[in-house]
């Protein structure tokens, strides 16, 4: 499904290189971890795949169901299933959450060439998947994003992320601010997601969330490459020795 | 000035004097309002339109910029449909008022029974020199409605004023006085064509007594080839709270003023405005407010989005009296600059003779936030809806202020129609 080949991006219009000749492949149906040191270059992989345009990519090239992304916009990548739940969600003051849910629903199926949604349904749709998240309804009214506590902004991405449907999920330290029962709400919101026809990568410190959404595979990042790659054994492994082993035997 | 020079009008001025002495018999009001507008008119003679030399005008050169001023006119216009649904209107079509309906608790009648009393002369007067506005509308003025809300009275339906004009001119007044602890919310709604250009001044005076709660929206549509002077006059009893909301969304040459008394102890002021600039348009909004007594507070926020050449201004003045210890007075303006050509000049005074006082003022120009247009276009959506999102956001934030939920849909949805024919 993604295929990232010899990947090299920097920080658009300077000489700083963050992603450095990265590889990954991950398969439909599968669930890749990425790990690594704060600064390793997770995000920016991810923003990458986002089509953010503060990186631009100098080399290789990335591969969605065979078609390189590269040239597409922002929008056009979600329009083709590519979704990024991101580790600073942003606050957009004066766009209520209801009416953003609705424009980038509507904006995805018109993209697509689907008939809009009906007021009603999609109501329906959003109390539903807001009741499985236990996303209080009132917070839908707020702002986007304004005001909600760290761990509502995660629920709030993955809320998006059901109701759009993505087929690729990046979910970047997703974890990071949920409390102990949001962690389980969130992880059990991504395994419901999971399916044959549907990636997920799930970028994270932490091998606690990696007990509740189980990866097919761990890839460990450091310096913009992945210098590692294994079965969710690897998570272990880093979760008992740290980062240090692994860096110098790829050193 | 030598009284043997005869000073020098432009083409405009004159035609201002020329319309006045054209109607001059027709004009409502007895022999006491009929002085009072021969001494504005002699005084508007003498003075001129302004010029960027006087200060309260240093942005807004009417002399230059007043090109043309079209004919007295009493064309017919229509009222329009009410703002929002559950309203008492009350039209002023070209300068003329209709029969006011009833509302429970509120006395109406129109300004022009004041004229025809001479109740109105005393009004008939400016503010001070550079009140152009005050002398020109007391000059021409023909009607309007005068509200009074009796005490303890809550108006539940909203009242909207509408002037209502299709070329030419009009000029109306509307007092309006709310009694102790009374709550209403009004609407002055300006409304031009497109068609034909129209001049107009309306001065708003609003009174507010002790506890009173008074919301006052000023809407402000007019056509594109208008030129429209407006004025709100506003004292604050103790422990009032005026929320004064302001719209521009119209016109070719808009100066709204808003002269604020905070004059009563525990009372709160608070202005939030919306110009919405677009083609060669200038748009003025020109504060004073005053801190005359201990323990008031005020908040003023302008918001700003400018397209095509439209220049916008605003002049925001406070004054905090000596005496008005524990005022705390904060202003903002932001503007959204979405093209080169156009600017918006902000101008924030403060003027504090009090020492133990929180004032604070700031100006921002910016752009739309790159990071949020990228979060809204990862979520699939294009990027002019994604923009379009994000400029009616930096408004709406605004107008999700007000507490009547129909009125801030009504408002989105005006905001909405305005950037989508406009951006
Ligand atoms: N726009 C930018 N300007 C300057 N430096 C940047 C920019 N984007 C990323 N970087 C730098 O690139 C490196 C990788 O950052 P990135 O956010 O991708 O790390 P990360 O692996 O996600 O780290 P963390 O685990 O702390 O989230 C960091 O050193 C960061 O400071
Ligand atoms: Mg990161």
């Amino acid at each position: 499904m993604l295929e990232i080949r010899n990947l090299h991006a920097r920080i658009t219009g300077t000489e700083t290189e963050i992603i450095r000749g990265l590889n990954l492949t991950v398969k439909a149906g599968e669930v890749a971890a990425i790990m690594g040191p704060n600064g390793s270059g997770k995000s920016t992989l991810s923003y990458i795949l986002a089509g953010r345009s503060d990186y631009e990519v100098t080399d290789g090239d990335i591969l969605y169901n065979g078609e390189s992304i590269l040239e597409l916009e922002p929008s056009e990548r979600a329009a083709k299933g590519i979704f990024l739940a991101f580790q600073y969600p942003v606050e957009i003051p004066g766009v209520a959450t209801m009416q953003f849910l609705k424009v980038a629903m509507n904006e995805q199926r018109k993209a697509r060439g689907e008939d809009e949604l009906k007021t009603p349904e999609f109501i329906r749709l959003v109390k539903e998947a807001a009741g499985d998240l236990k996303i209080d309804p009132e917070m839908l009214k707020r702002p986007l994003n304004v005001g909600f506590s760290g761990g509502e902004k995660k629920r709030a991405e993955i809320l998006q992320m059901k109701l759009l449907a993505p087929k690729l999920c990046v979910l970047d330290e997703t974890d990071s601010g949920l409390d102990i029962d949001a962690l389980k709400i969130v992880s059990d919101g991504v395994n419901a997601l999971r399916s044959p026809d549907r990636a997920v990568i799930v970028i994270t410190h932490y091998q606690r969330l990696l007990e509740y959404i189980v990866p097919d595979s761990v890839h460990v990042l450091y310096k913009g490459q992945v210098i590692k790659s294994g079965d969710k054994d690897l998570a272990l492994e880093l979760e008992a020795d740290g980062y240090a082993q692994i860096i110098e035997a790829a050193a | 000035m030598d009284m043997q020079t005869k000073p020098t009008h432009t083409l405009a001025e004159q035609a201002i004097i020329d319309g006045f002495l054209a109607r001059v018999g027709d004009f409502p009001g007895d022999a006491s309002v009929t002085s009072a507008r021969d001494r504005l008119v002699s005084e508007f003679r003498a003075g001129g339109l302004p010029t960027r030399r006087m200060e309260a005008w240093h942005y807004t050169d009417l002399k230059a910029q007043m090109k043309i001023v079209p004919n007295m006119d009493t064309g017919l216009v229509d009222a329009a449909r009410p703002l929002v649904g559950a309203s008492t209107v009350l039209p002023v079509l070209q300068g003329s008022a209709n029969a006011p309906q009833a509302v429970e608790g509120c006395e109406i009648w129109p300004f022009m029974d004041m004229l025809a009393s001479g109740d109105a002369a005393k009004l008939l007067r400016t503010r001070g020199d550079d009140d152009v506005i005050g002398r020109l509308n007391g000059a021409f003025v023909t009607d309007g409605f005068c509200l009074e809300v009796a005490d303890d009275t809550v108006i539940a339906d909203i009242i909207e004023l509408q002037a209502v004009q299709n070329g030419g001119q009009a000029h109306t007044r509307f007092p309006a006085s709310f009694g102790q602890n009374s709550t209403a919310t009004v609407i002055e709604r300006h409304l031009g064509s497109h068609e034909r250009s129209g001049f107009s001044s309306s001065i708003s005076s609003v009174d507010l007594g002790a506890g009173a709660e008074v919301t006052w929206i000023i809407v402000q549509q007019r056509g594109d080839k208008d030129q429209h002077l407006g004025q709100l006059n506003a004292r604050l009893g103790a422990n009032s709270r005026l929320n004064l909301f302001i719209v521009n969304a119209g016109g070719k040459l808009i100066r709204q003023e808003i002269h604020i008394e905070v004059a009563g102890e525990g009372s709160h002021f608070n202005l939030r405005t919306i110009n919405l600039l677009a083609g060669d348009s200038h748009t003025d909004v020109t504060l004073t407010l005053g801190h005359d007594v201990p323990n008031t507070t005020s908040s003023e926020i302008v918001r700003n989005v400018v397209l095509d050449r439209a220049r916008g201004v605003f002049q925001g003045q406070i004054k905090v009296a000596q005496a008005a210890q524990k005022t705390d007075a904060q202003m903002a303006c932001n503007t959204l600059l979405l093209s080169d050509d156009g600017e918006f000049a902000a101008k924030p005074e403060l003027e504090i003779f009090a020492d133990d006082v929180v004032c604070a003022h700031g100006a921002t120009v910016i752009d739309i936030d790159r990071t949020q247009l990228f979060y809204l276009m990862a979520r699939g959506i294009s990027e002019s809806t994604a923009r379009g999102l994000l400029v009616n956001g930096f408004v709406d934030e605004l107008v999700g202020e007000l507490e009547n939920e129909e009125l801030v849909g009504v408002l989105e949805t005006m905001i909405e129609q305005w950037l989508a024919a406009h951006a």
